[in-house]
């Protein structure tokens, strides 16, 4: 599972920088998101990645699945959803302001 | 008071959402609410300065969760002094909107408090992930600011800017996930701890994720080689967002000191000051470029957005150099750099104003129509920003001056800081005589200044004044929080009690 979760991160991040580096806001915005998102997975397997294991609550549990993780991803999920939905909205204005959809406004 | 740590945070977030409600009221009532909140806030930011001069440690923990399980809230002298530098350059910021520009755009007042409610979180958070949960609500509304007033120009500036801001939130989650994997933690207090009995295996992935985390705080700082959005975003901005965004780039800063003394500080072990090779030279050498960008500005704002970046270079290579003294000068420069950067900004927009067409561009154009107070608050404005004496400029520049005396790279930091300085006095000069003696005498436009405005202008140029005639009780004060700062194991018990060492809820895989 390491193996996978990891190749997952990795094609995302790679994925998500090479469109980030492209010139079209469009590609821009959606390279963020493949970033985000492997981020998401970034923190979420820092809790350690465990099969049907409880969460914090029972003492005598052999192996405890750690919530605080998730948590984080959670709140980092809302925020990043909240940042690509404004970026999105700025995105468009961009293209009207400027006429085209290039990053810097131009050809 | 028990309660008054959250205040900072709590009293802007209730302000935002009376004025989300008012927002079709009247502006009258509209401005009254918010800078009735305002002085609230000032009024709060005071009483904490006052709570932190006993130099002991005010914790507040959220919900009653102790550190290290929940998120605290921490005073020190440095949150306590960057809370109220906040709140007295807002509140000039707010009453120099208050000319009408405020209503350029729609939610101008809540997105302001929206920001103060960010930054005054960031400052005085004791937990990382709390840091960039509060990073990001003082970017979010820091968008929406920027944009404040449309057009083309701010839409670029604005495209740009977010992209760059959320790259670099995506960094700082990776630090944090990686710090969380390795060390189990993120209260900065229990951090510190965790670093300093760190294992080998471990301490390879924490040096990542702290030279992760300097990478995240120099982009929002503005230091080489991440400043480059920073001068077209902040000349885009309307005059009391770009006020307002003099203190934006010093969350940053302070984010680097707080970090970089606590948990990689002198007692981090093996990681100790791990940042220190990097913050002398990279701050020289955005002192350098920054003076530069001074000098080739054809604008006005540009320009001053650029002696944002040399303020920024000056603050880090000063902390770079390691000692209490020089941290303590660089504290004091701080205050300076933010008040008069920001006064600037609000006298760069009444100058353009009232030249017309030519705007704060440095060519010939008409004769501003009140050009006696204008020349003579842009003296002092660029007297105090280039470092001349009798201002604040001077006695910040001199203590940081006199800090590095002992420091081996003394040679480059004298050099580079005062060839800095009078390339910006040349600069500011040139300026000075192309906005004011080179007119055509042409269409003068009768524009004049408003009342309130030219108070925030003048409120913020003569901080610089009092910064410096009562310049030794705030050196000692920023001595006394640079001594704080320096003392990581102080802060360690203020948040964790005595024992120091919280038992760890489960030992790691």
């Amino acid at each position: 599972m390491e193996i996978l979760i990891s190749t997952a991160i990795g094609v995302l991040v790679a994925c998500g920088v090479y469109l980030m580096l492209r010139a079209r806001t469009m590609d821009v915005v959606i390279g963020l998101t493949l970033l985000a998102y492997a981020v998401n997975l970034f923190l979420f397997a820092s809790g350690r990645l465990t099969n049907n294991a409880a969460a914090l609550i029972s003492p005598d549990a052999a192996q405890l699945a750690d919530p605080l993780p998730q948590a984080l991803v959670l709140t980092a999920i809302v925020i990043g959803f909240g940042m690509t939905a404004f970026l999105m909205v700025l995105a468009i204005r961009a293209f009207r302001d400027l006429g085209n959809d290039h990053v810097d406004g131009k050809g | 008071m028990e309660h008054l740590l959250i205040f900072p945070v709590l009293l802007p977030m209730l302000a935002a959402i009376i004025l989300l409600l008012a927002s079709r009221a009247s502006p009258l009532l509209e401005r009254s609410l918010s800078v009735a909140f305002m002085l609230g806030l000032v009024f709060v930011s005071i009483l904490l300065l006052n709570t932190s001069l006993s130099g002991e440690y005010q914790v507040y923990a959220l919900g009653n969760w102790v550190a290290p399980y929940g998120i605290v809230l921490v005073l020190d002298r440095l949150s306590a002094l960057m809370v109220l530098l906040t709140s007295v350059l807002a509140l000039f910021s707010l009453l120099y909107s208050c000319n009408g520009q405020d209503r350029d755009g729609r939610h101008f007042h809540v997105l302001f408090h929206m920001q103060l409610m960010g930054l005054n979180g960031a400052f005085l958070t004791g937990d990382l992930f709390n840091l960039f949960v509060f990073f990001e609500i003082l970017l979010i509304a820091s968008y929406g600011l920027l944009l404040h007033g449309g057009g083309p120009l701010r839409s670029r500036a604005g495209l740009h800017y977010v992209i760059l801001n959320l790259a670099g939130s995506a960094l700082f989650l990776i630090a944090v996930g990686t710090l969380y994997s390795m060390l189990g933690t993120l209260n900065m207090a229990d951090l510190a701890v965790k670093v300093s009995q760190a294992t080998p295996e471990q301490l390879r992935l924490v040096h990542i994720a702290g030279l992760l985390l300097l990478v995240v705080f120099a982009l929002k700082a503005a230091l080489l080689p991440l400043y480059f959005w920073l001068p077209s975003a902040y000349s885009a901005a309307s005059a009391p967002v770009a006020a307002l965004f003099a203190i934006m780039t010093k969350v940053g800063i302070y984010s680097i000191i707080r970090v970089f003394t606590l948990v990689f500080g002198i007692e981090a072990g093996v990681l100790s000051n791990l940042a220190a090779p990097w913050l002398l030279p990279l701050g020289l050498i955005t002192l350098a470029l920054g003076t530069f960008g001074v000098l080739a500005s054809k604008c006005l704002r540009k320009q001053i957005a650029y002696l944002v970046v040399v303020s920024v270079g000056t603050l880090i290579a000063g902390i770079g150099l390691l000692s209490v003294d020089s941290l303590a000068a660089s504290l004091y420069y701080l205050m300076h750099s933010t008040l008069i950067t920001g006064g600037l900004f609000l006298l760069a927009d009444v100058i353009a104003r009232q030249r017309g067409n030519v705007g704060s561009e440095l060519r010939v154009g008409p004769t501003v129509s009140q050009p006696l107070i204008l020349s003579i608050l842009f003296f002092i404005g660029a007297v105090a920003v280039a470092g001349l004496p009798p201002l604040s400029g001077f006695v910040g520049k001199l203590l940081l001056l006199q800090s590095a005396i002992d420091h081996p790279q003394t040679v480059w930091f004298w050099s580079v800081i005062l060839i800095a300085s009078f390339f910006s006095l040349i600069a500011l000069s040139r300026s000075g005589s192309a906005l004011f003696f080179k007119t055509d005498d042409s269409a003068v436009t009768s524009i004049k200044v408003e009342p309130i405005s030219l108070l925030a202008v003048m409120a913020l140029l003569l901080a610089s004044l009092l910064l410096a005639i009562f310049g030794a009780n705030f050196a000692d004060f920023t001595r006394a929080a640079a001594e704080q700062l320096t003392q990581p194991s102080l802060y360690i018990q203020g948040v964790l009690g005595p024992q120091t060492i919280a038992t760890p809820l489960k030992e790691l895989q």
